[in-house]
């Protein structure tokens, strides 16, 4: 592994004590019940709760175990794009004292935490933990395109077609790692292919 | 590492309360004073009967153009006599050094509310910041904690400014400012700014972390640590030289002054290339750069000479 | 506005026509070869702190002034033009950097107009600011701090007038944060994507320096940067072709030139690439401008010089191969050394930078 400093280093969520709020978001079964074993001991805090959940691989049993928890909501959504449009509005009517929890696949969190970020919330604000795929989001630096859910390295771009490598660098802002070209001195000459 | 300096003459000095007097400055020697960020403060050297005085004032609100600096100075018992030197001894002609200004309290720019919090004298830096966040148009409150009217200064001039958003609170009736009470519901991209005496500002902080408030939406005023500290005297050995290092000045100004061309870069203690070994000394070495390694500091035997200091009588360096 | 042609025709004839692209004809004065801020002072380089005061250096010579203007000036800004032209990205602000903008437009045009008077004016009256840019044949009046009076924001306005490329960093959390930026004539690093990133951040691809604990230490010394009281250092890579715009966004079409390179060419097309980078504090903003001012020479110009013609081959042949690669000369570093070899006798070089 590189170590590159910029690169995301996603922990454990914990329930913090004296958060006057708590708001999490998360996607996929095993983050759903992960966060379920997360806040079940903490029955109290518990009504201070607001949970979104994307059901991306339709697992509604997982989605009863949080919606069992007794949470003051508990919101399911069928896809990333739709579980991140509602994060959106709720960020928007937070306040401070909140704290937020994301829990889910590399990518989601790639995305979820730039959301965050742009609405000005600071990153100690926000908890994270990896649960689930390890691809990852990619920015193209040729041509600024967007690649969701990057399994492995080097891949073409599915905007302009450059052979990517995907490097450790990684921007918060953009949510994304950074693709660059990888036979710009060598054409055609690619490197064995590495997953995440 | 000290800024720059700038000779000024006072041009108005008035009293603001019975208290608190006002001073503005304009450069004398040809330059003009810069203009200074929201949450700045400069030092001033006090020539008082006694001694040389190094003290830190936060700036009130400047203008763009810069060109005057004004600082507001409340009458205490200091121990060192800083404020009544400044309450009695100076007037309109005054001459003396500032500094340039040094922000240690600045706003956070990428905030989208900013809540401004002073008590009594706490108030100049936090002018300041409402001045800047009025003139650029941001969302802010401001809450000035006062003994009475009389004694809240520039009162009068905060409220026709900034009306609605400014909040009193009068301790002679036992008002306080809370931070649960005065605050519920604020977005969750507020940042909070407080400046008074020291046991405000501890109970605002605690208050607000208490209610899940991160450190890093909170702010309180901070001074630069004055760069000088106890005299002392050094012995350059292979240059069969000793000085002594003033109270204002580094162990590297004074090696400079005897005319010693001791090796630098930076002279903020981050490059490395002032560190000279210790051959002896007899007391502590104070380390301020951040070279050294804790194992170095330690050691003792290696010393940076354009910040750090020695806490004792004699310092013997290989020099 | 613009200013009659006969006043610029006045002052054009001292800069070079030349380019940067296609024919390359970018090339430097012996006056030019001179002053070249070398940036080597040992046979030997490895990552440092190397952070001075910035003071006034000999005359003439890259330092003599805070921003120093010279003859590559009209075609440098006519590149920086082009590339703007193509990829508006190159040039972001986040909206929180606005004062720190207009900061930086009151410290190069009152450097400007302070040091090179025959070329550049500023008259204040208060808030109305009259400027004066004869090389460019540009006239502006304008509000200072009305962002509506100028025809870009402050920081494009005055460094699509100003060479090197330049990022305000905004202090905050005890850290810096790069959330401003023009950036057309960088050493392979995107300005897009390190954009809101921390000094730890955007330095992350940065090799050994990190483990040298050179980050932190500069980190802790630039927050204590003091206005009145700049700093600099100097920064180098290599680059094939005199191409200023060595973006990685440009990477996938200039990257095949670092295979042209034979021992035939290399006195023409290999280039030693030489940032001065400048720190300041700016005052009304409290933000830190880092100025990222690009010499480039090439390999035959700089061997007119015996001292670096020695030196420079030394510091390639040991350069350790982590900074080799991550400066990206692996595919020409070999036939490099090999031609540089011949100026290299072996003679002690003297200390120091400038030439003997
Ligand atoms: C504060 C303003 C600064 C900015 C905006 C800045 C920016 C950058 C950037 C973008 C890179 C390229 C990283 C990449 O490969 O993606 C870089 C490289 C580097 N920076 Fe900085 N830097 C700053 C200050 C400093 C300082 C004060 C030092 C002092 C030690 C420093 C040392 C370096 C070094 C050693 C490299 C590697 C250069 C090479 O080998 O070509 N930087 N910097
Ligand atoms: S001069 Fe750089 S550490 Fe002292």
């Amino acid at each position: 592994m590189s170590d590159i400093k910029s690169r995301p280093i996603w922990g454990r969520i914990r329930p913090v004590a004296h958060a006057a709020r708590h708001f999490v978001c998360c996607e996929g079964s095993s983050a759903a019940r992960h966060v379920a074993e997360t806040f079940s001991p903490n029955a109290e805090a518990l009504k201070q709760v607001t949970i979104l959940y994307g059901n991306t691989d339709r697992n509604e049993e997982a989605g009863h175990t949080l919606d069992a928890l007794g949470a003051e909501a508990s919101l399911h959504y069928p896809t990333r794009q739709t579980l991140l449009i509602s994060f959106k509005a709720h960020l928007k009517r937070l306040h401070m004292g909140a704290q937020i929890y994301l829990c889910g696949p590399e990518a989601f969190l790639n995305e979820a935490t730039a959301i965050a970020e742009s609405h000005g919330v600071l990153k100690e604000a926000v908890q994270t933990e990896l649960c689930g795929a390890n691809a990852r989001r990619v920015q193209c630096v040729h041509c600024k395109g967007l690649i969701e859910n990057v399994a492995y390295t080097p891949i073409a771009c599915e905007h302009c077609g450059v052979n990517l490598m995907v490097r450790d660098h990684y921007s918060r802002r953009l949510g994304a790692f950074m693709g660059v070209c990888v036979d710009a001195e060598a054409p055609g000459d690619l490197p064995a292919r590495e997953s995440f | 590492m000290a800024g720059e300096s700038f000779l000024v003459r006072v041009t108005h000095a008035d009293p603001v309360t019975t208290s608190v007097k006002r001073l503005r400055m304009q450069a004398i020697d040809g330059k003009t004073l810069p203009p200074a960020s929201a949450g700045s403060h400069i030092i001033l050297t006090l020539k008082t009967p006694n001694r040389l005085l190094k003290n830190a004032y936060s700036l009130l609100p400047s203008s763009l153009d810069g060109g005057t600096y004004e600082v507001a100075v409340l009458r205490t018992e200091d121990s060192r006599g800083g404020s009544t030197f400044v309450h009695d001894a100076l007037s309109e002609g005054s001459e003396l050094t500032i500094s340039t200004p040094v922000n240690l309290f600045p706003i956070n720019r990428r905030a989208r509310h900013h809540v401004l919090v002073a008590g009594g004298i706490g108030i100049t830096p936090i002018a300041a910041m409402a001045e800047e966040l009025f003139r650029d148009n941001r969302s802010f409150e401001l809450h000035y904690c006062i003994r009475n009217e009389p004694n809240g200064a520039f009162l009068k001039d905060l409220q026709a400014r900034y009306g609605e958003r400014v909040h009193l609170y009068h301790s002679d009736i036992g008002e306080r400012f809370g931070v649960a009470k005065a605050l519920p519901q604020q977005r969750i991209d507020t940042h909070l700014y407080v400046c008074g005496p020291e046991g405000m500002i501890g109970a605002v902080l605690n208050d607000a972390s208490a209610l899940g408030w991160l450190q890093e939406n909170l702010h309180a005023e901070r001074f630069l640590s004055p760069g000088g500290g106890d005299p002392f005297d050094v012995v350059l050995r292979r240059s069969d030289i000793e000085v002594t290092v003033g109270e204002h000045e580094s162990l590297l100004e004074a090696i400079e002054r005897v005319g010693v061309d001791a090796p630098h870069l930076c002279r903020g203690g981050a490059c490395g290339q002032c560190r000279c070994s210790v051959v002896e000394k007899d007391g502590i070495i104070q380390h301020r750069d951040h070279y050294l390694t804790q194992e170095e500091r330690e050691a003792g035997d290696a010393i940076m000479t354009c910040v750090s200091r020695l806490k004792g009588q004699r310092l013997e360096l290989d020099l | 506005m613009s200013l009659s042609t006969i006043e610029v025709d006045d002052v054009r004839h001292e800069f070079n026509s030349e380019t940067f692209r296609d024919d390359y004809t970018f090339s430097n004065s012996p006056e030019a070869i001179a002053r070249f801020p070398f940036p080597f002072d040992r046979d030997e380089y490895m990552y440092a702190v190397n952070i001075e005061q910035h003071m006034p250096g000999p005359p003439k010579s890259a330092t003599e002034f805070p921003i120093d203007i010279d003859e590559h000036y009209v075609a440098e800004m006519a590149d920086r033009a082009r590339v703007l032209k193509e990829d508006p990205l190159r040039c972001q602000s986040l909206p929180h950097m606005l004062m720190a903008e207009w900061d930086l437009l009151d410290l190069l045009m009152t450097s400007m107009a302070r040091d090179y008077p025959r070329w550049f004016s500023l008259e204040r009256d208060g808030r109305k600011w009259h400027w004066i840019n004869r090389p460019l044949g540009i006239e502006q009046r304008f509000v200072f701090g009305d962002p509506t009076t100028l025809p870009q924001g402050p920081m494009e306005y005055v460094t699509r007038q100003c060479q090197g490329d330049f990022c305000l960093l905004d202090q905050r959390d005890n850290n810096l944060w790069l959330d401003a930026g023009i950036v057309t004539s960088q050493a392979d690093w995107s300005l897009d994507f390190d954009l809101g990133m921390n000094f730890i951040e955007w330095h992350g691809p940065v090799p050994l320096a990190h483990n040298m604990n050179i980050f932190d230490r500069a980190l802790k010394f630039l927050m204590n940067l003091q206005q009145g009281r700049p700093v600099r250092r100097l920064n180098w890579t290599m680059t094939v072709n005199p191409r200023l715009d060595t973006s990685p966004e440009n990477y996938h079409r200039w990257g095949i030139d670092r295979t042209t390179v034979t021992p035939e060419n290399v006195g023409d097309k290999v280039h030693l690439r030489v940032e001065l980078q400048a720190l300041w504090r700016l005052p009304r903003s409290n933000a830190i401008v880092f100025s990222i001012r690009c010499y480039l020479i090439k390999m035959g110009e700089l061997v007119t010089q015996p001292k670096w013609a020695r030196r420079i081959h030394r510091v390639l042949r040991d350069l350790p191969p982590e900074l080799a690669e991550y400066k990206g000369l692996t595919n020409y570093r070999a036939a490099t050394l090999e031609w540089l070899s011949q100026y290299d006798d072996g003679a002690p070089t003297s200390p120091g930078f400038y030439p003997d």
